[in-house]
């Protein structure tokens, strides 16, 4: 604030830049970066390099036998496969029917606990607690709960009597989905209200008070003011959100296993089923490397287009 | 604001948060419940829902059938020492990209976060691969090399953050009284930064403690397994020969650990969340 200040500053970044003029290899941060790099070129950066590469190949596990270069066949035959379309309309729904509950909820949550209340670390404990636990467990606890004498049955049923109780959950492509997509909005809205949460922290109480001054009502409180001032956690939710559902994998693996006859397949449980069912190493790689690019094809869209709209407030 | 609130609209607020708890916990009640109830009580209709009458033999059979015990204490230490590695690990890459500065530093560091983005499961099959020639398959070695691998760009994200916020004329001072790099990251930076520690170690440690593809991918001899993989296991595949009692038990005894330290350690579960949120 003051010109002693700046002038320390000044100084301080002089010495700075004089520093490296003395020119001694930096070689201490390159020996703290040492093994963390190594590890991760070895055992992330590689691999990466590697299922690209293994997608263009008929791949071999076996280091005696050749394997083929086959350029893009793996990937004309994931376009000509119909169980590739059933497991990317499965992963899609998946990603849809999780996105929308997990936002709405999360947020309707977050806002009804946004008032401080003694209750609300309790809330939110009980909120989080899906979050926290495995997703092995939870993936057999829906299994149970959906299972054709299980209690989702008896609930619609004989709690609320919508259906007949008959309903075999998991032996079918579409409730098989339901099912699964439940157990994915049960799990993470804790997570986005955690989300929503800190960001309602940062909403401008002294704005929502002239709002509340001018005779706006609560809904027009939360268009005007709320909603503009969680933009940017409502665009990181929904990125992390659909990256989340397009990798979706031990929930369908431990609660349908794809089944039946591959009708609740995802990507991923499809992906897992020909390279470690089938050894099809290089036809799973480019399942794996077509969920790769969409998913990074999705987030960039949204991140431009949250990212366009912010742009386009600013007047 | 806070006088102005009618009744209605509060005890409705507690109504509807009342509701949604219940949901997020009945589940949870319902699994212990089970594991308490004798397998010929399960899946009656009407449902049991206090078991009747109350049993301990699911427990009694779990612990004594020595696959889940051993699992329990192997993915206790599977992901005791790959929190440990993954820690030292990441914070000194971390270290380096908070206090030191060299050619490539962002490039590095943009690198790094590629790992952020890159799906875990997009890779089973070329680190598979890679494990295999490494002759890692069928090892715990296998599971801590490739836990920590995966768990190093989050850490050094997150720690970066901390290390950073040090103030840098604590550093200049020691570095006046003669002290190494070393010295300072192990003296000054490590103990300074415990909170963003703490909040890794719980990430990393549940992180290993539940993973489940990896362990699925690479072990096949049943004595090395960890417990996710033990417990599927016992639940197998279909719907209707499974003792969901067992099931239960196991699970209870898995997850138990998990909610106590989150409970005691709720602030460093919701920093590690919001950090990346917020900053972001």
């Amino acid at each position: 604030m003051t010109l002693q200040d700046t002038k320390v500053r000044e100084a301080a970044s002089h010495e700075a830049a004089s520093r490296p003029r003395r020119r001694r290899v930096p070689l201490t941060p390159y020996l703290f970066l040492a093994p963390g790099l190594a590890l991760f070129a070895v055992c992330v950066l590689y691999p990466i390099t590697q299922a690209v590469r293994m997608s263009f190949y008929d791949w071999k596990i076996v280091a005696s036998a050749t394997s083929e270069f086959l350029g893009l066949d793996n990937y004309a035959r994931a376009l000509e496969d119909p169980q590739f379309w059933v497991a990317l309309g499965n992963t899609g729904f998946y990603a849809v029917a999780t996105l929308v509950p997990q936002v709405v909820l999360g947020l309707a949550v977050a806002l009804l606990l946004h008032k401080r209340s003694p209750a609300q670390p309790l809330y939110r404990v009980l909120y989080y607690l899906p979050v926290v636990t495995s997703w092995v467990v939870v993936s057999l606890l829906f299994r149970f709960l959906f299972a054709d004498a299980g209690l989702v049955n008896f609930a619609l049923s004989e709690v609320v009597p919508v259906t007949d109780g008959q309903i075999s959950w998991l032996a079918d492509r579409w409730t098989g989905m339901v099912a699964i997509s439940a157990l994915g909005v049960w799990k993470g809205i804790g997570w986005s209200m955690m989300i929503f949460l800190a960001a309602l922290q940062g909403v401008p109480t002294s704005l929502l008070e002239a709002a509340t001054v001018d005779g706006a009502s609560r809904w027009q409180r939360f268009r005007a003011v709320t909603l503009p001032a969680i933009r940017a956690a409502l665009g990181f939710v929904t990125i992390m959100l659909v990256i989340g559902s397009f990798n979706v994998f031990i929930s369908v693996y431990l609660m349908t296993g794809g089944g039946p006859a591959g009708r609740t397949d995802v990507l991923l449980t499809y992906m897992y089923h020909q390279a470690f069912g089938n050894l099809d190493f290089g036809y799973g790689s480019a399942i794996a490397v077509i969920l790769t690019a969409i998913v990074l094809v999705l987030s960039l869209v949204q991140l431009r287009l949250f990212r366009d709209r912010d742009a386009g407030q600013v007047p | 604001m806070r006088t102005s609130l009618p009744r209605a609209v509060v005890v409705a607020r507690h109504v509807l948060l009342l509701a949604g708890a219940f949901v997020m916990v009945a589940p949870f009640l319902y699994m212990v419940s089970i594991s308490f109830t004798e397998n010929s009580y399960v899946l009656t209709t009407p449902p049991q829902f206090i078991p009747d009458p109350p049993t301990t033999a699911n427990y009694e059979r779990v612990l004594a059938m020595g696959t889940i015990p051993r699992a329990f204490l192997t993915s206790l230490g599977v992901a005791s020492v790959t929190t440990v590695v993954s820690l030292l690990v990441s914070s000194m890459t971390a270290y380096a990209f908070a206090r030191f500065t060299f050619p490539a530093k962002e490039l590095l560091f943009r690198v790094l976060l590629v790992g952020l983005m890159i799906p875990a499961v997009m890779l089973l099959v070329p680190q598979f691969i890679l494990a295999k020639h490494l002759g890692l398959l069928d090892s715990h070695l296998g599971l801590v090399v490739f836990y920590v691998a995966g768990s190093l760009a989050l850490n050094t994200f997150l720690l970066r953050g901390f290390f950073e916020s040090i103030p840098a004329e604590l550093d200049q001072a020691m570095q006046v009284d003669g002290a190494n790099a070393w010295t300072r990251y192990w003296r000054l930076a490590l103990p300074l930064a415990r909170p963003g520690l703490a909040t890794a170690t719980i990430f990393t440690f549940f992180g290993a403690w539940d993973e489940f593809a990896w362990a699925l991918t690479i072990l096949n001899d049943p004595d090395l397994q960890t417990l996710p993989i033990a417990i599927r296991l016992l639940a197998g595949q279909g719907n209707n020969a499974v003792q969901w009692g067992l099931v239960f038990a196991a699970s209870a005894i898995a997850i138990v650990p998990v909610i106590v330290v989150f409970l005691l350690f709720q602030r460093h579960f919701v920093q590690g969340l919001t950090s990346g949120a917020v900053k972001g």
